[in-house]
């Protein structure tokens, strides 16, 4: 079953088109990933779905339900829960603080805290640092965070935006790891990488979107194969 | 002589940590929905008016049913008022701000100019030009104090602001709606992707802030007696340096802002002369302005990364 599916999708910043008849669907418990170039409208596309800006044509529906009409916040209380590029860390929060507001629209106090637990010990890097403000930490550090923040959110659908950005080989593997830690855990995964390799390592498929539309897709070996996506992609 | 100047000294500073507590808790309004929304709303300062003026109107009718009012009266006047001027402050972000929330800063601040004239304007249609005489005055000894003056009435109107500071400090640093409060402030579309509601959250912020400052209305009434549909406009500018001292969009800054500025005028003032009380409060203003405009907390409220 198609949990999320986006259906000939335009996107328009005034004039500027940024999506062009983009259709993608992700099934229940999927790691599917998004490649694409600087521009190509990958950021947008999450965007889209986490309401914070509103297509101009086509679907966008989770589990059925038509994202377009929900306020951002109602999306959030739907379980999807986006990792913004440069995740976005609240600087002067620390990074408990960071945690419990990802937590925001959890009544549960106590599963807030267990949340907040299971991150500390998926992340140790994290417990350590637990008082310290989050604009402090490193880069990976600060991705940790942005994911262990999401986390405490309950996702059912995780959409992250570029996570490898800017870390240390090693650190996108442990990053990597997590993401695929957390779909052993039922969580479903959109994941927009320009890193195609550590992408396509993890995904079960991929979209590779090219001028807002999707140029190219398939599973993650077959995309992993092909002389195109090796050529412009993987840099070989 | 040490005596006469521990005495002057002492008078000078409690004198400024009292006016400065009314412009911390005016401050504070400003402060927040700056922080959060980045908008100098200039009908701030006329929401202390109507707390004055919503007071008069009901400690007048009190008193008309009972005869006299007390303390304990006032205190209601003063909770009742602070849920009226809140609501009012909701009510103006809604109709006057939030249609504008994606416009131009500069057509927001105009409006928050004809906003604040509309109270003042409307204000004086109803009660007209002339002061009113506040029904209620605290009254109570003075006791000396280190050879300076303290006043029962000032101790009371302290001991009111200062809880209350004390309550929005537990509000904002603690509690979950707080920290929802901070996260717009630092960043609003991040904050979104947590899944609260901002524009919510932005109500709240100005329920209390216009409840802050509606307080700080019913005290100054209480405490100098009359009232005049104009008394929001010195204050809110008074209210506006504090915050740009301390730190414009910081809390403790609004705080702490509030009361150096009290602290600058009473000394100042004890030098220069009473006359040259506003004059020295806006050269405070610009010198703070083009020296350190981030204010004394300011650098700490980290804007965007
Ligand atoms: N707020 C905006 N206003 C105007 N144009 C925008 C806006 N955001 C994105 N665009 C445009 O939309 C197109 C797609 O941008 P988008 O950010 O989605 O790309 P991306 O695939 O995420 O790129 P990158 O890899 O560099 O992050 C680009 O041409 C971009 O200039
Ligand atoms: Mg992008």
């Amino acid at each position: 079953m198609s949990a999320l599916v986006l259906a000939d999708v335009d996107l328009y910043y005034h004039r500027v088109q940024a999506l062009d008849r983009l259709s993608i669907d992700v099934q229940e418990n999927e790691i599917v990933a998004l490649l694409g170039n600087n521009g190509a409208g990958k950021t947008s596309t999450l965007s889209m779905i986490s309401g914070l800006v509103r297509p101009n044509a086509g679907s966008v529906t989770w589990r059925g339900q038509d994202l377009a009409k929900l306020q951002p916040w109602d999306i959030v209380a739907a379980g999807l829960l986006h990792i913004p590029e440069g995740r976005r860390i609240f600087s002067t929060m620390t990074v408990h603080e960071n945690l419990l507001i990802g937590g925001y629209l959890v009544k549960d106090q106590k599963l807030i805290r267990q949340r907040a637990d299971e991150a500390y010990a998926l992340m140790p890097r994290l417990a350590e640092r637990r008082s310290q403000q989050g604009g402090t930490l490193s880069g990976g550090e600060q991705q940790m965070l942005a994911l262990g923040r999401a986390l405490v959110g309950g996702p059912k659908l995780l959409l992250l935006d570029e996570p490898s950005m800017g870390l240390a080989p090693l650190v996108v593997k442990q990053v990597m790891q997590i993401i695929e830690h957390v779909r052993r855990n039922g969580t479903t995964v959109l994941l927009v990488e320009q890193n195609a390799r550590a992408a396509l390592r993890i995904a079960d498929r991929a979209y590779v979107i090219e001028g807002g539309s999707v140029a190219m897709s398939g599973t993650a070996d077959e995309l992993a194969a092909d002389p195109r996506v090796i050529e412009a992609y993987l840099g070989a | 002589m040490i005596e006469f100047i521990t005495g002057d000294l002492f008078q000078l500073i409690w004198n400024g940590l009292f006016v400065g507590s009314f412009y911390a808790l005016v401050a504070l309004g400003y402060s927040m929905v700056y922080g959060i929304i980045k908008l100098l709303n200039f009908a701030h300062g006329d929401i202390y008016m109507l707390g004055s003026f919503i007071a008069f109107v009901l400690l007048g009718s009190v008193i008309g049913f009972l005869g006299t009012a007390s303390l304990p009266i006032l205190l209601l006047v003063l909770l009742i008022t602070m849920i009226l001027t809140g609501g009012i402050g909701v009510l103006i972000e809604r109709v006057a701000y939030r249609p504008l929330r994606n416009s131009p800063r500069l057509a927001v601040l105009i409006t928050a100019v004809g906003v604040s004239f509309t109270l003042e304007y409307g204000v004086r249609q109803i009660f007209g030009p002339a002061p009113e005489v506040f029904p209620f005055r605290l009254s109570g000894e003075s006791v000396e104090v280190l050879g300076g003056r303290v006043s029962v009435p000032q101790i009371v109107l302290m001991v009111i602001a200062a809880l209350l500071m004390w309550v929005l400090q537990l509000y904002v640093m603690r509690s979950k709606e707080g920290r929802a409060m901070r996260a717009i402030a630092l960043d609003p579309r991040a904050t979104l992707l947590m899944g609260v509601n901002v524009n919510r959250v932005i109500s709240r912020t100005f329920f209390i802030g216009s409840a802050l400052a509606g307080a700080a209305g019913v005290m100054a009434g209480a405490y100098y007696g009359s009232i005049d549909f104009l008394m929001g406009f010195t204050i809110g500018l008074k209210a506006f340096t504090a915050a740009v001292i301390g730190g414009i969009g910081n809390l403790y800054g609004a705080m702490l802002g509030g009361l150096v500025l009290g602290l600058l005028e009473s000394f100042g003032t004890f030098v220069l002369g009473g006359e040259w009380r506003d004059v020295f409060t806006f050269a405070c203003l610009i010198l703070f302005l083009s020296i350190r405009p981030t204010g004394i907390l300011g650098a700490r409220i980290a804007e965007r990364m």
